[in-house]
C-alpha cells in the first residue's frame, strides 16, 4: 500500500518536472502574452488536478459507503448531539462540585448497572461564575455543630482515599494538591468562651484540634502579633486547602465513566401537576409533582423537555432563583407554600498579594476575630486574603467586578495589625465569587443546597434519594424541616 | 506489526455481536508524552469494549488495596492481651520492619523470609525507641498501632510507596518525642505534606532526599529549614543546578 503511494508520488513529481520546462520557455518567449498562455495551456497541469480530484472523490465515496453500511453512526435526521435525553430518572441542576458529587454517589450506590439514569445540567461550561472554582478551597473540622464536624471529617476521609474512589482505569491518578496546613482561629476576650465550648464539641466528635494560649501562639508562630488575642484554636490534622477545580474534574471524569450524562444548558421551566389532598387537620393542600424539566440550550432557541422523577437542586448560589421558578415561596404567607428557599448569592472578594518577608511554609489558614482571613498560596511568598463584609455593606451581586478600595479599607489594616510583616505588601490580583448565603441561619440545607463539604454532602443526598433516609451520617438537623418550623441552627464558627 | 490488530479492531467495530457498549470515556484529553506499551493499549481497548475485562481489572486493583488495608489493620486483639507496646512491636515485625526497645541496644528484625524471634514478648510494657520501616507497606491507617509510643525517637520510612501527605500529617501524635525522621525516596509525598511537619518541633534530623513528588526542591528545602530552625535537613539526590 505504501509502496504504491510512493510510486504514485514519484510519477507525479516526474510529470511535474517534465511539464515545468515547456511552460517556462513559453513564459520567457512571449512576454506580452504570458497570462494568456498560462490560462490557455490545457496540457499536463489540468491532468494533475484531475487525478487529485479523483482521489478526493474516491475517498468521499468510500466514506459514504462506510456510513451507509450498518454499524456506523450516520443518520438522515440531523439531531443536535448536545441535547439531553428525553427521559431520565434524576436530573441534577447545577454542575458544580456538589452536583457532580451527587451524581457520582448516585451511580456508586446503584445496585444494578444502569439502574438510575442521571443527567447533570450545567449552564456555563466555562464555570466563570461558579462558586466552586472561585472559592478558596479549604476544609476544616472547626465547626460548632456536630453535624458539620462529622460531614467534614467524612469529606477528609474521602479525600485521603480519593484515588480509591475516583480513579478511572488507565487514567492519571487524582492529585488534589492538598496542603496539610491546618486552620487557626483567633478569638478575642468576649468570644473566648464560645471557642472553648466549640473545642469540647470538636474533641467529642473526634476532630484533632488544639487550644493555644497567646504565649504558646507566639512560640509556634513568631510572626503573629498576639495583641487582643485571648485564645487560639489550631487544627492539627485533616485540615487544609486544596484545588477545588481538580476535585470537580475528578468527580466529573469518574461520573461520566460510570454513565452519567452531561448536558450544557439552562433549566428554564418545570411542568408539574397538582393533586388536591386533604391533611389530617381537614385543610386542602395542593400536592405538586414535577413531570418534566425544560432544558434550554445555550445561545439558541432549542430546548428539550426532560421527563424525570426527581430533580436535585444543586445550583449553589442560584438555587433560590430556581426554586422560585418552581413556585416555591410564591404562595400566600403562613403556609408551607409560602416559605421560599432562603438562599441568595452574596458576593465575596478574594485578593492575592505578594509579601517577600511573610510567614513561610507553616502558615495556616488564619482567621482573625475581625473576620479577615488569609492563607499561603504556592511557594513564592504569595498569599490569598478576604473577609466577610457587614450585613449593611453587602456588595451588589449583579456582576463579578472587584472593588479594590475594599481591600485598602477593610482588609489591609487588620492584616497589618495581625502580621506586622504584611505592612509591606503588593496586591497582584483579585477576583470575586458568589457565596451561597443561607439567609435563614447561614447553615447548609440538605435536600436543597450546598454547604462546605461536597463529597460527604453528595453521599448524604444520594442516600436520601436511593435509600430513603440518611444512612452513614445523621443529617436530619440540616434538612428543610427546620426552615418550615422556623428553628434556626446557628453555626457560630463561620468564615 | 499493528496491522493485524488494526483489522481486528475494525472487525470489532463492525460486528454488533462482539460490541457490548461504547460508553463515552473520560472528559480529559491529556495525551501522554510517549504512548503506553502495546499490552497496556490492548488491555485498555478490551476494557472499553467488554464489561468482563473492566470488572476483572477493577477486582485486581481492589484486591491489592484490600491486601494493604489488611496488613495495616488495628492490632486490637494483641493490644488487649499483650498491651499496646507489644502490639506495636508485633505490628512492626509483621510489616517486615525492625525496632529497638527503650534502654536496650538489641534490634529485633525479621529475616528475609519474614520469620522473627519471639523473644521480644519477654519485654512487656517497654516502649519502642527506634523503628525502621524502610521499604514496607506502612500507611496512614497503620500509624494507629504506633500512636501510643510516646518515647519514639527515630522513625524511618524510606522508600515506602504507601506513605503520603496524610501520613505525615498524622505524625503530629508523636510531636513531643520524635527527633529523627527519614522520609526519603517516598514517591507519594508532595510539598503540601512537608508543610505538615511543622508540628514536629522536637525534630533534630530530617532526611528528605530524592522525593520525586516535590516540584521545586531547592526552594522547598530552604522553606523547610526556615520552618524547622533547630533541625538538620539532609536533601541529596536533587538536581539543584540553575537552568
Amino acid at each position: 500500500m505504501s509502496t504504491w503511494r510512493r510510486l504514485h508520488v514519484k510519477v507525479q513529481t516526474t510529470r511535474g518536472l517534465l511539464t515545468s520546462r515547456p511552460v517556462t520557455q513559453r513564459h520567457t518567449w512571449l512576454k506580452g502574452h504570458v497570462l494568456l498562455c498560462q490560462s490557455l495551456s490545457t496540457g499536463t497541469p489540468l491532468r494533475n488536478d484531475f487525478f487529485k480530484d479523483l482521489e478526493a472523490q474516491l475517498a468521499a465515496m468510500r466514506k459514504k459507503a462506510v456510513d451507509a453500511l450498518p454499524g456506523s453512526s450516520w443518520s438522515a435526521l440531523e439531531i443536535n448531539p448536545n441535547l439531553p435525553p428525553e427521559r431520565a430518572d434524576i436530573v441534577i441542576v447545577g454542575g458544580g462540585v456538589v452536583g457532580w458529587s451527587i451524581a457520582y454517589w448516585l451511580k456508586q450506590k446503584e445496585r444494578v448497572r444502569g439502574e438510575v439514569k442521571v443527567v447533570v445540567v450545567e449552564k456555563d461550561m466555562t464555570y466563570s461564575q461558579a462558586s466552586t472554582v472561585l472559592s478558596a478551597g479549604g476544609i476544616r473540622q472547626q465547626f460548632s455543630l456536630p453535624e458539620n464536624i462529622h460531614l467534614s471529617m467524612a469529606s477528609a476521609d474521602f479525600m485521603r482515599n480519593i484515588n480509591e474512589h475516583l480513579s478511572v482505569l488507565h487514567e492519571d491518578p487524582v492529585d488534589l494538591q492538598f496542603n496539610q496546613s491546618g486552620y487557626l482561629f483567633l478569638a478575642s476576650e468576649d468570644v473566648a468562651h464560645i471557642m472553648e465550648t466549640n473545642y469540647s464539641t470538636q474533641r467529642d466528635a473526634g476532630a484533632k484540634v488544639a487550644l493555644l494560649s497567646p504565649t504558646q501562639l507566639k512560640e509556634k508562630f513568631p510572626w503573629i502579633n498576639t495583641n487582643g488575642v485571648a485564645l487560639a484554636s489550631y487544627g492539627l490534622e485533616n485540615e487544609g486547602w486544596f484545588d477545588p477545580w481538580t476535585l470537580l474534574n475528578a468527580f466529573r471524569r469518574k461520573a461520566i465513566s460510570m454513565g452519567v450524562i452531561q448536558c450544557c444548558g439552562e433549566v428554564t421551566d418545570f411542568k408539574h401537576t397538582t393533586n388536591m389532598v386533604m391533611t389530617a387537620d381537614g385543610e386542602h393542600l395542593g400536592l405538586r409533582r414535577i413531570h418534566s424539566v425544560k432544558v434550554q440550550m445555550s445561545n439558541s432557541l432549542e430546548y428539550q423537555p426532560v421527563e424525570c422523577a426527581i430533580v436535585v437542586n444543586a445550583a449553589g448560589a442560584f438555587s433560590g432563583k430556581l426554586a422560585e421558578m418552581l413556585g416555591i415561596g410564591l404562595g400566600p404567607k403562613d403556609t408551607i407554600a409560602g416559605i421560599p428557599v432562603p438562599v441568595e448569592p452574596r458576593k465575596r472578594y478574594i485578593y492575592v498579594f505578594h509579601c517577600p518577608d511573610g510567614p513561610g511554609l507553616d502558615t495556616p489558614f488564619l482567621i482573625d476575630y475581625s473576620g479577615v482571613y488569609f492563607r499561603r498560596e504556592g511557594l513564592g511568598g504569595n498569599y490569598i486574603a478576604g473577609t466577610s463584609p457587614e450585613e449593611a455593606e453587602e456588595p451588589d451581586t449583579s456582576n463579578l467586578e472587584v472593588d479594590h478600595q475594599f481591600f485598602e479599607d477593610k482588609i489591609w489594616p487588620y492584616l497589618a495589625n495581625r502580621v506586622p510583616a504584611f505592612e509591606k505588601l503588593k496586591v497582584t490580583s483579585a477576583w470575586a465569587g458568589f457565596y451561597d448565603y443561607n439567609t435563614f441561619d447561614q447553615n447548609g440545607i440538605i435536600a436543597a443546597t450546598a454547604c462546605s463539604s461536597p463529597p460527604a454532602v453528595g453521599r448524604a443526598v444520594a442516600e436520601l434519594i436511593l435509600d430513603g433516609g440518611f444512612k452513614t451520617l445523621d443529617l436530619n438537623g440540616l434538612s428543610f424541616r427546620r426552615i418550615m418550623a422556623e428553628e434556626p441552627m446557628l453555626e457560630r464558627n463561620i468564615v | 506489526m499493528s496491522a493485524p490488530f488494526m483489522s481486528l479492531r475494525r472487525c470489532c467495530q463492525r460486528s454488533a455481536l462482539l460490541i457490548v457498549t461504547r460508553r463515552p470515556r473520560s472528559s480529559s484529553s491529556v495525551s501522554p508524552s510517549h504512548p503506553p506499551p502495546l499490552h497496556t493499549r490492548l488491555l485498555l481497548s478490551l476494557t472499553q469494549r467488554f464489561y468482563d475485562v473492566e470488572m476483572l481489572l477493577s477486582w485486581r486493583s481492589q484486591w491489592r488495596r484490600k491486601g494493604i488495608r489488611k496488613k495495616n489493620a488495628y492490632y486490637g486483639y494483641t493490644q488487649r492481651f499483650y498491651g499496646s507496646d507489644l502490639a506495636a512491636a508485633y505490628y512492626v515485625l509483621n510489616m517486615k520492619g525492625a525496632f529497638r526497645f527503650v534502654g536496650q541496644t538489641e534490634w529485633y528484625c525479621p529475616d528475609k523470609r519474614g520469620k522473627f524471634n519471639w523473644d521480644f514478648l519477654n519485654h512487656r510494657d517497654t516502649q519502642l525507641e527506634e523503628v525502621n520501616m524502610n521499604y514496607t507497606l506502612i500507611n496512614y491507617t497503620g500509624l494507629v498501632n504506633l500512636e501510643e509510643q510516646r518515647s519514639l525517637r527515630t522513625l524511618s520510612v524510606r522508600g515506602c510507596s504507601e506513605v503520603d501527605d496524610w501520613f505525615l500529617a498524622r505524625l503530629h501524635v508523636l510531636q513531643d518525642s520524635l527527633e529523627e525522621l527519614d522520609i526519603s525516596h517516598c514517591p507519594h509525598i508532595t510539598t503540601g505534606g512537608l508543610a505538615a511537619l511543622r508540628n514536629l518541633k522536637g525534630l533534630r534530623r530530617l532526611d528528605v532526599s530524592s522525593l520525586p513528588g516535590i516540584s521545586s526542591p531547592g526552594l522547598v528545602i530552604i522553606l523547610l529549614e526556615e520552618m524547622l530552625p533547630q533541625c538538620q535537613i539532609t536533601a541529596t539526590g536533587y538536581d539543584l543546578s540553575l537552568r
